[in-house]
């Protein structure tokens, strides 16, 4: 027998009936009520924001935009991710609590799109950065394919179990970068042709450490291919 | 053995007494935890009414897909915030971070205890009643102050100094009116306040005594639940979302119920201070006489009287609904000005008149 093709047979533990109802209910909470975080980086919100809208209306499915990741289940890259947006996309994604859903939307966030050729600053795929649930193609996708996709999510999280979830949760979390603020004498003092040349050797230290440590989460050599 | 008898038998009493003690302790929980449970109903009611109203407003659907109608939306956010993972902020202060919600919601709670729902069905008939919904409302900006700091956000700070300063500077005018409708009916007790307004039916409400107290009071009530013509602690656009920023899973769950609390009870305050609580309310019309039932049957005045009230309250829930639908938000300037220059000054004139009408009918 292909497990592939039957995941839950090989699932020991989610066999009583009282798991498994919660497990269905749990499911049933999540895929009914999606909380997107409003992002968009271009041309591709303008479809996703018709969707807010009376014609389309994606409050029907229970979606409900929110501005703080901290409250938000859903996140639909629309438009196209350059390098300068790749590290506060990643962040998003880190602070939006589990369990955590992406919607790649439209070209340019599958694979770079339009860009993927020639461009010096486009990341191709968001997936390099964040793992993604459902590929939207489109250029941009129209708003019934964004509700086609919200479908194809909401069967994904139908036939989820919990266990899974919280097996992927345990790795480590990234936390706030640890800003080195420290007192420093002031600096209206009088001498400053002093302070121009001869920088002080802690200063000095810490910043090429920080200048260091703040790279993207992915090195810049793997986001050109 | 004697001596043991009686022991024995005084033992026994005395824990015949504990157990009455505990039945009839159980036997007091009992209505509260109803209570509890129809506000919890009420609350997701309210939920579905605004997503529906809203809805249709802006010429959409609303919730369609989970339950009949959407009915169960709220049920499953609620579920879904419940098995959310609930996010810590590493540099804040945790224990002022999980304190702040509950606070928030006990004092939104506890107002419940002086609304009367029916003809005497009320849990506690205070002497001082709507002081104590003063006094208790004006705990939760505490709440809110500490959810702000703890989150070590500044989105958060600047929207929990924001709703603290909103609530504080509306409670005033919101006081001066309840206390000209006391003065009305010389009593602070809510039951006392709703049968003064019962003898002329429909004219007998204070709303016609009181007109503009009535707008003061909505108006301050609108800016107490931070509904939209004022919600400026939770601005979307300036501030991501205002003290509720860090907070995630069951904790944001709180300040959503906090909020929806908040307007159930401020509608039902409108409606025992100004729209006649629960009497049928048609002049020189008993309901009894209208429908030719006997008034012995107490459960079923009791239904008619809860379900008079709830009526009342939720035309006034649609109105603020429309309201937070249609009006654009305030600046943090018209707001204090409207509050203090506006607001204030006219709630003192109308005090002042309502004394003195007093006084010379005296």
């Amino acid at each position: 027998m292909n497990l592939i093709e039957f995941p839950l047979l090989d699932q020991t533990s989610s066999n009583s009936v009282i798991s498994t109802t919660l497990n269905d209910l749990s499911n049933w909470s999540r895929l009914s009520s999606l909380w997107p975080l409003l992002y968009g980086t271009s041309c591709c919100f303008i479809e996703f924001a018709s969707l807010i809208g009376s014609r389309f209306d994606f409050d029907r499915y229970g979606l409900v935009p929110r501005s703080s990741p901290r409250q938000a289940d859903l996140i639909l890259t629309a438009g196209t991710v350059t390098m300068k947006m790749a590290p506060s996309l990643v962040r998003l994604y880190e602070q939006m609590p589990e369990p955590k859903y992406v919607i790649a939307m439209g070209a340019c966030t599958i694979t770079g799109g339009m860009f993927s050729t020639d461009s010096y600053s486009t990341v191709r795929g968001v997936d390099k950065l964040i793992p993604v649930d459902v590929y939207l193609p489109g250029c941009p996708p129209k708003p019934e394919a964004v509700i086609d996709a919200l479908t194809k999510l909401r069967k994904k999280i139908s036939r989820e179990i919990v266990e899974d979830r919280t097996l992927s949760q345990n790795k480590k979390r990234c936390f706030t970068t640890s800003h080195k603020l420290y007192v420093r004498r002031s600096t209206h003092t009088g001498t400053y042709e002093q302070e121009l040349l001869y920088q002080s050797p802690s200063t000095l230290d810490i910043s090429s450490e920080t200048f260091l440590k703040s790279k993207s989460p992915v090195p810049s050599y793997k986001l050109v291919n | 053995m004697i001596i043991d008898r009686v022991e024995v038998e005084t033992i026994n009493s005395f824990s015949k007494l504990e157990l009455l003690k505990e039945v009839y302790g159980l036997i007091s929980i009992l209505p509260i935890l109803t209570l509890l449970l129809g506000i919890t109903i009420e609350v997701l009611v309210i939920v579905w009414l605004e997503r529906e109203i809203s809805a249709s407003i802006q010429q959409r659907i609303g919730p369609e897909y989970a339950g009949p109608l959407g009915l169960l939306q709220a049920i499953a956010d609620g579920t879904k915030l419940l098995f959310k993972e609930d996010i810590l902020p590493s540099r804040g202060d945790i224990s002022l971070f999980s304190i702040g919600p509950s606070i928030a919601v006990i004092s939104v709670l506890l107002s419940f205890l002086v609304i009367p729902l029916g003809y005497h069905f009320v849990l506690a008939d205070l002497s001082i009643g709507v002081f104590l919904w003063i006094a208790i409302s004006s705990i939760a900006p505490i709440g809110l102050l500490m959810a702000g700091y703890s989150s070590n956000n500044k989105y958060s700070f600047l929207g929990g100094l924001r709703a603290a300063a909103q609530s504080i500077s509306y409670e005033i005018p919101l006081t001066f009116c309840v206390l000209a409708i006391s003065l009305l009916s010389n009593s602070l007790s809510t039951v006392d306040i709703v049968e003064a307004q019962s003898k002329y039916g429909f004219f007998g409400w204070n709303i016609w005594r009181q007109p503009i107290g009535f707008l003061v009071f909505l108006i301050s009530s609108l800016a107490e639940c931070e509904r939209l013509p004022f919600d400026l602690p939770e601005a979307e656009e300036e501030l991501v979302a205002g003290y509720q920023t860090e907070y995630s899973g069951i904790k944001y769950g709180l300040f959503y119920l906090v909020s929806y609390l908040n307007l159930l009870v401020s509608s039902l305050f409108v409606t025992v201070l100004y729209l006649g609580g629960w009497n049928f309310s048609i002049p020189y019309i008993s309901f009894f006489d209208f429908f030719q039932m006997n008034k012995a049957v107490g459960i079923l005045e009791m239904t008619m009287g809860i379900f008079i009230t709830l009526t009342k309250a939720y035309l006034f829930l649609f109105i603020s609904i429309t309201i937070r639908w249609t009006l654009p938000r305030m600046r943090m300037d018209q707001l204090l000005n409207l509050g203090w220059k506006f607001l204030l000054p006219i709630s003192l004139g109308n005090l002042l008149l309502t004394t003195s009408f007093q006084l010379v009918s005296l």
